[in-house]
C-alpha cells in the first residue's frame, strides 16, 4: 500500500490544502508559502523561510536570546553568562541543553549555573546599568577564576535604553582588560533563534577577536590545526567528533562552543581550516574568519557512516597525503563496528518512515544516518532555517518529501496523523503530543537525554535509540484489547 | 575503540574509556588555558569558608541559581486549569517556547499555549495587530472554549493594554463579541511564578463575576453551601487535586476546584492527543461566586485572589501547603467548620495510619537536620511536617519569599522545641544555600531537581520535593496533601535516609557491621 511518488505528491497537496482550511484567509495565505513538497531537480524545497511567525498559531520557535545564550554562548565554559533582565529566561534555559563539559562547576567553569540580574520593577523604571556594574563586581569577587563575562540581553534591555556596551567597556578597563561581552540578543529581535546566533557570532567578532591580539603568545601552531565550529557537544557530540579528527592526524585547537573555553575562541584565527557542523548557527563567524584571517571553512556531517566517511575525505582534501591516509585509516578502522551496528539494527528498522522537525542542521544532516539504517525520511522542516538551508536540503531529501517550515502545532499534528510515520524526531514540546497518539518519538535536540550521536561511536547509540523507540512494546499497549478486537 | 554493537556505550560509560580520558587531558593541557589545578583546588576550598559565605551573603545585585521563575509561567499553569482553555501569552514568542518546555520536562506531558509573537515592529508600534491576528488564529485553529491572555515582560515594558486590545480585537471581528477572553497583566519583573498564578486566577474570576470587562452586567451573588478550592502553583497538582477531590467526595459536599489542571497534565496514551482535558468548567467558574467560602491551599499564591473573593462576600481561608498530620487536621477541620459536615470516619482512619507510620519510623528522622528550599508555602508545609517528625528544618529558603513569609516561618520555629536552631532565608538563592550547607551543614536537603548540584558539591543527600523535578519521573502523580500525601512525603524522606545509612555502612570489613537488613 505504499504510495508512488506521484500519489505522495498528490497526498501532500491535499493534506496541505486541508490544514490551510482551518485558518482565517490572511493566515492561510501566509502559511501556504511555508508548506510544500520537494520536487526532484529543484534548487530549493519550494517553501519560504526565515520570516515572522504568525501570531497565535503555536509556533515551536524560540527567540534571539535562546539563540545567543542558549546555543552559542552558554556552552563557553570558563566564562560567566549573565541572563540580563527578569529571572525567567535564564531559569527556563538553565542547564537544559546538555552541553557537556569538563570542569569544576562554580569554580573554574559555569555552564550549568544560572546567573541573572533578576530585574525588578525599579530596574525597568530607572534602568539596569548600575545594577549590571555591581553584578560584574560581585562576580569578580565571588568567582575569581572566571575568564570572562557575557551580558545576554533579555527583552527589556533594548526597550528601556540601557547602555550595556558602555558598562562592559568601563568594567573591562577597570578589570585590566578583562573580556566582557555585551550581547544584544533581546528576545523580540528577529523572527526566531536564528538572529540570536548571528548576533552572538558578531559579538565574538567584535569583542573577542578584536581584543584577543596575541593573548597567548606561547601557543604554537602546526600545519594540521583545525577548529570544530558549530558543535554544541550535546551529550558529548563534539568529543565523539574530535576523536576522529585527531585519529586522522589533525589537531583540534578549538571547539565552538561545546566544552569550549575563551582561549579556544581566541586562538581560532590561527587554525588552518575551520570545520563547520551547524552551518545555520555559525556560518557567520566562519565567513568572518575566512575574510579577515584567511582561514578556509568547510561544512561536514558526522551523522551516520556514509556521511562521516564522505566528510572525513572532504576534510582530508584540505591537507596533505598524511592526513588523507589518516582519513582512510579511520574509515577502515571503524568499518567493522559500523557493519556490526547496521547488521544488528537495520533488519529491525528497514523501511520505517520518519518525519523530522528540528532546528539548525538536523532536518537535513541526520537523514543519512537514518538511511544507513534503511529508514526513509518522508517529511522534514526547519524551526528557523533560511533559504540556504532549504537549498542544502535538496541534496538529502527524496522527490515527494513533505516540507514544512516553522510548522504550527496544528499542522504538525495533522501531518503526522495523515502520513502515519513510524517515528517522529522533534523536540520536547512535540514529544508527548505524538506519544499520546501512539507514535514513537525521539527528541532530536537533546538526543532524548542520550547521545552522543555524532561520529562513529555516536552512530551506534543513534541506531540503538531509534530501535528502542520504534520497536518498543509500549506501542502495542495503547489500545485496549476489548476495543482493539471490535 | 571500545564502542561495540553488542553492548552500545552511551555518554555514561563511553567517555570513561581511556581514549576519551586521554582526549580530555590533552584538550585541557594544550588548548583550554584553564587555571592550574592547585589554584582551582584553592578556590574550591575557599568557597566553603565562612569568609566566602559572608561575601556571598553581602551580594546586592547578582542572583545565582535562584529558586523561582517568572510570572508568566504561573499564568500558563493557572490558565490550563479551565475547561478547554488555551493560554495566550502576549509578547515575545520565545517565552512561550520556554514555558511549554519547562512544564513538559516536569510533567512529561504536552503543554499547549500560544504566543502573539511580537517582534521589533510591535516593540515600536505596540502589539495590537499581533493580538487581533493572534486571537483569530487561535480561535479558529484550536477551537478553545476560552482564551486566557497574559503578558511577557516585553508587552509590559511597552505598556500594551490588554483590556483595550481584546475589546478592539472583538470589534474587528477576530473573535465573537461574547467570547470569553479573560486577561491578566503578568510582568516578569514583579514577583515570581506564584504571582502570575495569582493574577490569572483573579483575572478569570473577575471576568466571570464582574461583568466580563463591562460587556454584561456583573453577576449577583446568591450564596449557597458550596466551597471553592484553589490549589495554587503546585508541581504535584495531578496527585494533589485528585486527592482533594477524593477528600471532598468523602465529606459529601458541593465544591468547585478553581483551576483544576490535574487532568490536562495527566492525559492517557491511548492513541489520541488531548489538547484539552478536564478543567474547571466556565459555568462552574461563574457560579463559584455563590459559594459560601473559598479555601486556598497556598496563601502566597492567592494574595490578590483571596481579597478579591472576600470583597464579593465570601469567607476566605488561606493555608500554607499543609503537609502531615497537624496540617491535614487543620485542612479537614476548616472544611468541616465551613460546611458544617463532620470529618468522615474514613479520613480519621487514614490519619491514624499516618500517625502509625510516623511512630514506626520516627527513630530514623528524629533530630535529623534538614535544609529546605522552594516556594514559600511549600517550604512552610514541609518545615511544619519536619517539626512534627521531631526533625529540625535548619535552613529554610525561598527565593520568592517575602518579609511576611519570613515572619510566619519564624513563628512556626518559635512554636516548636525543634525549631530553636532553625533559620529562615527570604529572597536568597541556591548559591547562598551552597554556602550554608558548607558552613552550617545539615543531614539532608529538600528541594527541586537543581538541588542535585548542591548534593554533588556539598555531599548533602537530596530529597526531591518541589518544582521542577526534571530528573525523576512521575512524582507529580502522587499527592503530598491529605494524610495519604503525608505518607508519601514520609516515605520519600525515609527512603533517602535509609539509602544514606546503607551507603555509610557498606565497606566490607570496615563499616559493614552496621549494614543491617532490618532497620
Amino acid at each position: 500500500m505504499s504510495l508512488t511518488v506521484e500519489q505522495t505528491k498528490q497526498r501532500n497537496k491535499d493534506l496541505i490544502k486541508e490544514v490551510l482550511e482551518v485558518y482565517p484567509d490572511k493566515t492561510a495565505k501566509r502559511r501556504a508559502k511555508h508548506l510544500g513538497t520537494f520536487e526532484e531537480g529543484k534548487s530549493d524545497c519550494g517553501v519560504k523561510s526565515n520570516v515572522k511567525s504568525v501570531p497565535g498559531v503555536m509556533t515551536i520557535r524560540g527567540c534571539a536570546y535562546a539563540g545567543s545564550k542558549g546555543v552559542v554562548w552558554g556552552p563557553i565554559k570558563d566564562m560567566i553568562h549573565i541572563s540580563h533582565g527578569p529571572v525567567g529566561c535564564g531559569q527556563y534555559s538553565w542547564a537544559s541543553r546538555r552541553n557537556y563539559y569538563i570542569g569544576t562547576t562554580g569554580i573554574d567553569t559555569f555552564v550549568t549555573m544560572q546567573f541573572t540580574s533578576d530585574f525588578q520593577e525599579k530596574d525597568i523604571v530607572f534602568g539596569g546599568d548600575k545594577k549590571l556594574e555591581k553584578i560584574i563586581d560581585e562576580i569578580e569577587e565571588l568567582f575569581p577564576l572566571n575568564h570572562g563575562i557575557t551580558v545576554q540581553s533579555e527583552c527589556p534591555i533594548g526597550l528601556i535604553g540601557d547602555d550595556i556596551e558602555a558598562v562592559s567597556k568601563k568594567k573591562s578597563k577597570q578589570y585590566e582588560g578583562k573580556t566582557i561581552v555585551p550581547v544584544r540578543c533581546e528576545g523580540f529581535r528577529g523572527v526566531s533563534q536564528s538572529l540570536g546566533h548571528h548576533i552572538a557570532n558578531d559579538a565574538v567578532r567584535d569583542w573577542i577577536f578584536d581584543k584577543a591580539g596575541d593573548k597567548h603568545p606561547e601557543f604554537q601552531t602546526t600545519p594540521y590545526d583545525v577548529a570544530i565550529i558549530g558543535d554544541y557537544n550535546i551529550g558529548g557530540d563534539a568529543w565523539s567528533s574530535r576523536i576522529l579528527l585527531e585519529e586522522m592526524g589533525l589537531r583540534v585547537i578549538a571547539q565552538w562552543s561545546g566544552d569550549g573555553s575563551l582561549a579556544e575562541l581566541e586562538n581560532t584565527p590561527k587554525a588552518k581550516l575551520n570545520v563547520l557542523h551547524c552551518y545555520r548557527s555559525m556560518n557567520y563567524i566562519s565567513r568572518h574568519l575566512e575574510e579577515k584571517y584567511g582561514v578556509p571553512w568547510v561544512e561536514y556531517n558526522f551523522f551516520g557512516p556514509t556521511k562521516i566517511a564522505e566528510s572525513l575525505r572532504t576534510i582530508a582534501g584540505f591537507f596533505d597525503d598524511k592526513i588523507k591516509e589518516g582519513a582512510e585509516r579511520v574509515i577502515a578502522k571503524y568499518q567493522p563496528l559500523m557493519q556490526a551496528v547496521i547488521d544488528k539494527y537495520r533488519p529491525r528498522l528497514e523501511g520505517k518512515k520518519v518525519m523530522l522537525y528540528v532546528g539548525g542542521l538536523r532536518p537535513r544532516h541526520v537523514i543519512g544516518a537514518y538511511e544507513d539504517l534503511g529508514m526513509e525520511i518522508v517529511g522534514t522542516g526547519y524551526e528557523f532555517g533560511h533559504n540556504d538551508d532549504y537549498q542544502r536540503t535538496t541534496h538529502y531529501v527524496k522527490d515527494g518529501t513533505l516540507i514544512y517550515d516553522d510548522v504550527t502545532g496544528f499542522e504538525f499534528e495533522k501531518f503526522v496523523e495523515s502520513v502515519q510515520p513510524d517515528l517522529v524526531g522533534s523536540g520536547i514540546k512535540e514529544k508527548y503530543v505524538f506519544q499520546k497518539m501512539g507514535v514513537p518519538f525521539r527528541q532530536m535536540h537533546s538526543w532524548d537525554y542520550s547521545g552522543p550521536y555524532h561520529g562513529y561511536d555516536g552512530f551506534a547509540i543513534f541506531a540503538r535509540d531509534m530501535d528502542m523507540a520504534i520497536n518498543n512494546p509500549v506501542w502495542g499497549l495503547t489500545k485496549t484489547p476489548w476495543k482493539a478486537a471490535a | 575503540m571500545t564502542q561495540n554493537a553488542e553492548n552500545v556505550l552511551d555518554h555514561f560509560n563511553l567517555f570513561r574509556e581511556p581514549e576519551y580520558v586521554g582526549l580530555f587531558e590533552n584538550k585541557r593541557k594544550e588548548f583550554e588555558f584553564m587555571p592550574p589545578d592547585d589554584q582551582v583546588a584553592e578556590i574550591r576550598e575557599w568557597a566553603k569558608t565562612e569568609e566566602y559565605k559572608e561575601k556571598n551573603f553581602a551580594r546586592e545585585a547578582l542572583v545565582v541559581n535562584p529558586a523561582k521563575a517568572c510570572q508568566p509561567l504561573g499564568a500558563v499553569f493557572a490558565a490550563v486549569g479551565f475547561e478547554s482553555t488555551l493560554p495566550f501569552v502576549h509578547g515575545s514568542q520565545g517565552c512561550v517556547a520556554y514555558y511549554r518546555s519547562h512544564f513538559s520536562r516536569h510533567f512529561k506531558e504536552p503543554t499547549s499555549c500560544v504566543s502573539s509573537s511580537m517582534t521589533e515592529d510591535a516593540a515600536v508600534f505596540g502589539g495590537l495587530n499581533n493580538m487581533i491576528d493572534g486571537l483569530a488564529n487561535t480561535y479558529n485553529m484550536y477551537k478553545p472554549k476560552m482564551i486566557a491572555v497574559s503578558t511577557t515582560c516585553m508587552a509590559e515594558v511597552i505598556g500594551d493594554d490588554l483590556n483595550a486590545f481584546i475589546k478592539t480585537s472583538k470589534e474587528k471581528g477576530s473573535i465573537p463579541a461574547e467570547y470569553d477572553v479573560p486577561f491578566a497583566h503578568t510582568p516578569a519583573f514583579v514577583g515570581s511564578h506564584i504571582t502570575g498564578y495569582d493574577n490569572v486566577i483573579k483575572g478569570i474570576l473577575q471576568h466571570f463575576w464582574d461583568g466580563k470587562a463591562g460587556t454584561v452586567p456583573a453577576l449577583e451573588r446568591v450564596p449557597n453551601e458550596s466551597i471553592n478550592f484553589i490549589g495554587g502553583f503546585d508541581g504535584y497538582t495531578v496527585g494533589n487535586l485528585r486527592e482533594i477531590k477524593r477528600i471532598f467526595g468523602l465529606f459529601g459536599i458541593d465544591y468547585t476546584l478553581i483551576g483544576d489542571n490535574s487532568d490536562v497534565f495527566d492525559t492517557p496514551t491511548d492513541g489520541t492527543f488531548r489538547m484539552y482535558d478536564g478543567g474547571t468548567t466556565l459555568e462552574d467558574t461563574a457560579n463559584a461566586l455563590h459559594a459560601k467560602a473559598t479555601l486556598s491551599m497556598q496563601e502566597y499564591c492567592t494574595e490578590k485572589t483571596l481579597p478579591f473573593i472576600a470583597e464579593h462576600g465570601q469567607e476566605v481561608v488561606a493555608l500554607n501547603h499543609p503537609i502531615g498530620v497537624a496540617g491535614t487536621d487543620k485542612l479537614l477541620m476548616e472544611i468541616s467548620r465551613l460546611t458544617g459536615k463532620p470529618i468522615p470516619a474514613e479520613l480519621e482512619k487514614e490519619r491514624g495510619r499516618l500517625v502509625d507510620a510516623i511512630a514506626d519510623s520516627t527513630a530514623h528522622i528524629h533530630g535529623q537536620k534538614f535544609a529546605i528550599y522552594g516556594d514559600p508555602d511549600l517550604c512552610y508545609g514541609l518545615a511544619a511536617f519536619l517539626l512534627e517528625l521531631g526533625a529540625e528544618p535548619t535552613h529554610v529558603l525561598a527565593t520568592n519569599g517575602g518579609k511576611n513569609w519570613a515572619a510566619k516561618m519564624q513563628e512556626l520555629f518559635d512554636a516548636s522545641p525543634f525549631g530553636k536552631n532553625c533559620k529562615v532565608y527570604a529572597g536568597k538563592d541556591l548559591w547562598h544555600m551552597r554556602s550554608l550547607l558548607f558552613t552550617d551543614p545539615v543531614d539532608f536537603l529538600i528541594g527541586n531537581t537543581y538541588g542535585k548540584y548542591l548534593e554533588r558539591d556539598t555531599g548533602t543527600p537530596l530529597i526531591r520535593i518541589g518544582f521542577p523535578i526534571f530528573d525523576r519521573h512521575h512524582k507529580h502523580r502522587y499527592p503530598v496533601w491529605g494524610y495519604q500525601g503525608g505518607l508519601n512525603v514520609l516515605v520519600w524522606i525515609l527512603d533517602r535516609i535509609f539509602e544514606a545509612i546503607d551507603a555509610n555502612s557498606n565497606i566490607p570489613a570496615k563499616t559493614d557491621y552496621s549494614f543491617d537488613i532490618i532497620r
